[in-house]
């Protein structure tokens, strides 16, 4: 059968609904198009499929088996059940049989409360297991790299050593005995110390069996609050997941997302977080280095940029999110216009995932690179993003400071400035020194976009409580730029990125509706816009 | 009577030579005959070599009975990849040991048979996956692939005919799931010997991803007969379903055990009586597990009017399986032959499927605790809820051969597991 697109598709019936998909979709994936979720362990959409787990088992009309929904592809006409007595029973069944050597350690288990084994055997495991025999006791492994190994909780869906040897390419777990003595373990004594991606075989693990050691016992899933967010830690800008509790990032998560970083994050961003929980903040303006309210504080700083005469020179970094940069343009062009320069860390080579060939650690270790150069920032300093200021430390007109805490410079920075106005998270000696210290949040605390290795403009939302008055950067210029040029400030960042996107072609009049969770070219809108 | 036991109700085609070790040299077996099918096989070709196999009817000798000719036409007919021969020597059903003496004493019949084999379904490379504990039988074949090899049998350009077979001999580690053809597949190519989702079924892409055929010993030793002789005179032996001879291996509690060659279809009983000498002193017949320990037993009544025909063993409630025959007297205690094989299985299950994986290890702990008199009424009925649901849900049938002998005796010997329950009194060996 073929649709007007000429794609060849199938129509069958899963638990009485009728659904059409293309040729070659399993069961599993067909049912999930009409929200039918069929319960699994060894299927991963980003690995093969050994349908193995037998937890998919479906009734398929005519056939003398339960079929694997996760490997089983569709037929015109098929009749599937997903939820008959067969179906069920089936499932019931392997559930006790899963239970019968697990641990039922849920209590002091990470993977409590978002563990497969404990969702499935709440739904529709047997009330009371039949198992009266002793438990397998395989203990504890340490597996190297973050990754701690709890056998005893494995299902054995083997989802970690087809990571490792499907997507990592880098073959260090493998199964070793057979039957029930089998269990997942590493070749060498090594284990997985360092292969940069096997921090991924801790999210897709199912079960509590391989767990996070940094995570151990920091949290209980169910009072993390989880943020979408996109990783701070190279211009890859994988999509990720801020996970919360008490106003600290105690773990970041991929987050699906086919066009950037598949199902995948490299453990170097995984782990590249503490620094978002850092205690040592700007919290409140400061106007020569006493503390200020707000609106004080942005009225003498405007009332300084209107009888300033200097010419103006703005430093930034790639830390900081499109809407904060355009921003500052945009104040630069009203106060006489200037040069910004930004500073950014760099690394020698890229380290590729080889099986998801979009996603590489970037040699750009800041979130924002092409953000800057989008708006058509000069790039200064050296690779630890050091350096590079030394013309700027002596200015003598107006010096903009936003996001770059100046932590390699001293206190002759911005001495001979007519005006220095700082707008950061974190003091500095230098910082200090300025005649406006201004509070800004993280990315953590604001909503913002950041512009990708590959041009792709994408969201963050605030998952974290901003320490005491600071503001996002949006915010504060967008007002010092509504002021001087007696417009209406942006209300949202919504607004704030509108705004930007106006003045840079690159962006192409995408709005956030475009960008969505999961981002858009930019580059892409551009065309679109063009034609 | 020559090898070890022999019997004049025998009709000795494939192990006419068995117990003359000359028979194991290129010169030796070329006296016997052997060899002059090639020539014949060559000159006939392909499509003439498959339907005379097909003619013959000839079934496979794994275990599930699957007709050769058949098999070998789902092949592609144009060869446009590389296409396998697969003969499969994991011979590791309990029970079995026809596979081990048609290599040990007649590796040149199965050499031959695959080079017809071969040939017919077009495949230049052929591999022998022998069972990792068989030894000396894996090093009398690997001599005769040799000689084999010197003798222009093997390798390029057969006989002056063009056609080409290289065979390679290769010793498994010893895992009886290697025996599963995809499984045997997957341990040739030097991964984890685990069953494979089929399809693609080993036509489409076996070995290798290639067009791959897996045929046991004893039905590529059949080939150079059917080839020689003709389907006509390979139906003259057995029943219209199930043509041909076939080795019966009879172990237990009978005064003969061994290797017996009878037509397919030959009663149980008179196998049994006749050709095995019978019972040992004083005892009576307690059941009989006629195709290896994978298929359910039958107890004594059954066993009385059984045919040993793929069909007549499923008539009174089997399987023929690979005609492994395990005679149990009564002395034999049920439920620790049950236990044991069980426990076989539970140790040689890959542990890729949950059901099995788990399934066969619970089932072996529960059967263990009924043996040690410490079961309860209740584990009977978990014993079969729990085999029922390793039936069918499984990549390999591996799990199914847990639930056949475990149902099929608490179905059969309720009472002895009862007896074990109630008063922890072992039934049977007790006189």
């Amino acid at each position: 059968m073929s649709d007007q697109q000429g794609m060849n598709t199938v129509t069958l019936s899963i638990d009485g609904s009728e659904v059409t998909v293309a040729t070659g979709t399993t069961i599993l994936r067909a049912a999930e198009s009409i929200g039918i979720k069929v319960p699994h362990y060894c299927y991963h959409p980003g690995l093969s499929s050994p349908a193995m787990c037998r937890l998919c088992l479906v009734e398929v009309e005519g056939w003398p088996k339960p079929a694997p929904a996760c490997k089983t592809t569709v037929a015109d006409g098929q009749v599937v059940y997903t939820n008959s007595e067969l179906a069920q029973t089936q499932r019931t069944g392997v559930l006790e049989f899963y239970l019968l050597n697990h641990p039922l350690d849920c209590p002091i288990c990470d993977q409590s409360g978002e563990c497969q084994l404990q969702d499935y055997v709440f739904q529709e495991g047997r009330e009371h297991g039949r198992g009266r025999e002793p438990k397998r006791v395989l203990g504890r492994d340490d597996f190297g790299g973050d990754v701690l190994f709890n056998g005893d909780r494995c299902v054995m869906c083997t989802r970690c050593v087809r990571f490792m040897r499907e997507v990592a390419e880098d073959e260090r777990l493998c199964v070793v005995e057979r039957g029930s003595r089998a269990v997942i373990d590493t070749f060498f004594e090594d284990g997985l110390e360092g292969s940069p991606f096997a921090g991924n075989i801790v999210d897709i693990c199912p079960v509590g069996a391989l767990v996070s050691k940094d995570f151990l016992h920091k949290a209980r899933a169910w009072d993390l609050d989880r943020t979408p967010s996109v990783c701070p830690s190279c211009s890859q800008g994988c999509n990720i997941t801020l996970q919360t509790r008490d106003d600290l990032v105690q773990r970041l998560k991929p987050r699906e997302n086919l066009d950037v970083n598949g199902w995948w994050m490299c453990d170097f961003g995984r782990h590249n977080y503490e620094w978002i929980n850092r205690a040592d903040r700007t919290t409140e303006p400061l106007v020569n280095g006493e503390a200020h309210g707000w609106s004080e504080a942005l009225g003498a700083l405007l009332s300084r940029l209107r009888e300033a005469k200097g010419t103006v020179k703005a430093v930034t970094w790639a830390h900081s999110p499109n809407e904060e940069m355009g921003l500052l343009k945009g104040l630069l062009a009203e106060v006489g216009g200037g040069d910004v320069v930004y500073r950014s860390p760099k690394t020698e080579g890229e380290i590729a995932l080889p099986g998801f060939p979009l996603l590489a650690r970037r040699e750009d270790l800041a979130p924002n690179v092409n953000g800057a150069e989008l708006l058509g920032f000069e790039r200064v300093g050296d690779e630890n993003a050091l350096g590079g200021l030394d013309e700027i430390t002596g200015h003598a007109g107006v010096l903009i400071v936003v996001g770059d805490p100046l932590e390699d410079y001293g206190e002759d920075f911005g001495a001979e400035a007519e005006l220095f106005v700082y707008l950061g998270s974190y003091s500095s000696k230098a910082a200090s020194r300025a005649d406006f210290v201004l509070p800004l949040t993280t990315f953590a605390e604001q909503e913002g976009s950041y512009t990708n290795v590959q041009g792709r403009v994408q969201r963050f939302w605030p998952g974290v409580r901003a320490p005491g008055m600071a503001r996002p950067g949006w915010l504060v210029l967008g007002a010092l730029l509504a002021e001087l040029t007696e417009t209406e400030a942006p209300a949202s960042a919504d607004q704030a990125f509108a705004r930007v996107a106006e003045g840079v072609s690159e962006f192409g009049g995408i709005t956030y509706r475009d960008l969505g969770t999961r981002g858009a070219s930019a580059k892409k809108a551009a065309g679109v816009a063009g034609d | 009577m020559a090898y070890p036991y022999t019997h004049e109700k025998e009709v000795r085609i494939l192990s006419k030579h068995f117990g003359e070790p000359e028979a194991r040299t290129v010169e030796g077996w070329k006296a016997r005959g052997g060899y002059r099918t090639l020539a014949k096989a060559f000159e006939m070709g392909r499509d003439a070599i498959i339907d005379e196999v097909k003619a013959s009817g000839l079934r496979g000798r794994g275990g599930a009975g699957f007709p050769a000719g058949v098999k070998w036409s789902f092949m592609p007919k144009e060869k446009t990849r590389p296409h396998y021969l697969l003969c499969n020597a994991d011979e590791s059903e309990p029970g079995t040991f026809k596979d081990r003496e048609l290599l040990r004493w007649t590796p040149h019949q199965v050499i031959e048979g695959m080079i017809i084999s071969a040939y017919a379904i077009q495949a230049d490379e052929a591999y022998v996956y022998c069972r990792g504990e068989f030894f000396e039988t894996t090093q009398v074949l690997a001599r005769a692939v040799e000689e084999a090899y010197e003798a222009g049998y093997l390798g390029t350009n057969i006989l002056g005919s063009g056609v080409d077979v290289d065979i390679t001999v290769h010793c498994g580690g010893g895992a009886y799931i290697c025996g599963e053809e995809t499984a045997l597949m997957n341990s040739l190519e030097g991964k984890r010997g685990t069953p494979r989702v089929k399809p693609p079924f080993p036509a489409q892409a076996g070995y290798m991803m290639m067009p791959s055929t897996v045929n046991n010993v004893e039905t590529l030793s059949s080939v150079p007969f059917i080839i020689q002789e003709g389907a006509d005179a390979y139906r003259a032996n057995g029943t219209p379903e199930s043509p041909g001879t076939k080795l019966f291996c009879v172990s237990g509690h009978v005064r003969r055990p061994g290797n017996y060659e009878l037509p397919l279809g030959f009663p149980l009983m008179e196998l049994i009586e006749d050709v095995c000498g019978g019972m040992r002193e004083g005892r009576k017949l307690k059941g009989v597990i006629p195709g290896g320990s994978s298929v359910p037993i039958l107890n004594a009544e059954e066993c009385a009017d059984c045919q040993m025909s793929f069909e007549g063993v499923i008539e009174s409630g089997s399987q023929l399986g690979c005609a492994a025959v395990i005679v149990m007297d009564d002395s034999t205690d049920i439920v620790k032959a049950v236990r044991r094989m069980v426990g076989f299985y539970a140790h040689e299950s890959c542990g890729q499927c949950t059901p099995c994986r788990e399934g066969s290890a619970w089932t072996e702990k529960i059967l263990r605790r009924i043996e040690d008199g410490r079961g309860t009424e209740e584990d009977l009925d978990t014993l079969m809820e729990v085999t029922s649901q390793m039936e069918g849900t499984t990549i390999c049938v591996l799990s199914d051969s847990v639930a056949a002998p475990v149902q099929s005796s608490i179905q059969k010997y309720r009472e002895e597991y009862l007896a074990r329950i109630r008063t922890g009194e072992r039934v049977g060996a007790a006189s």
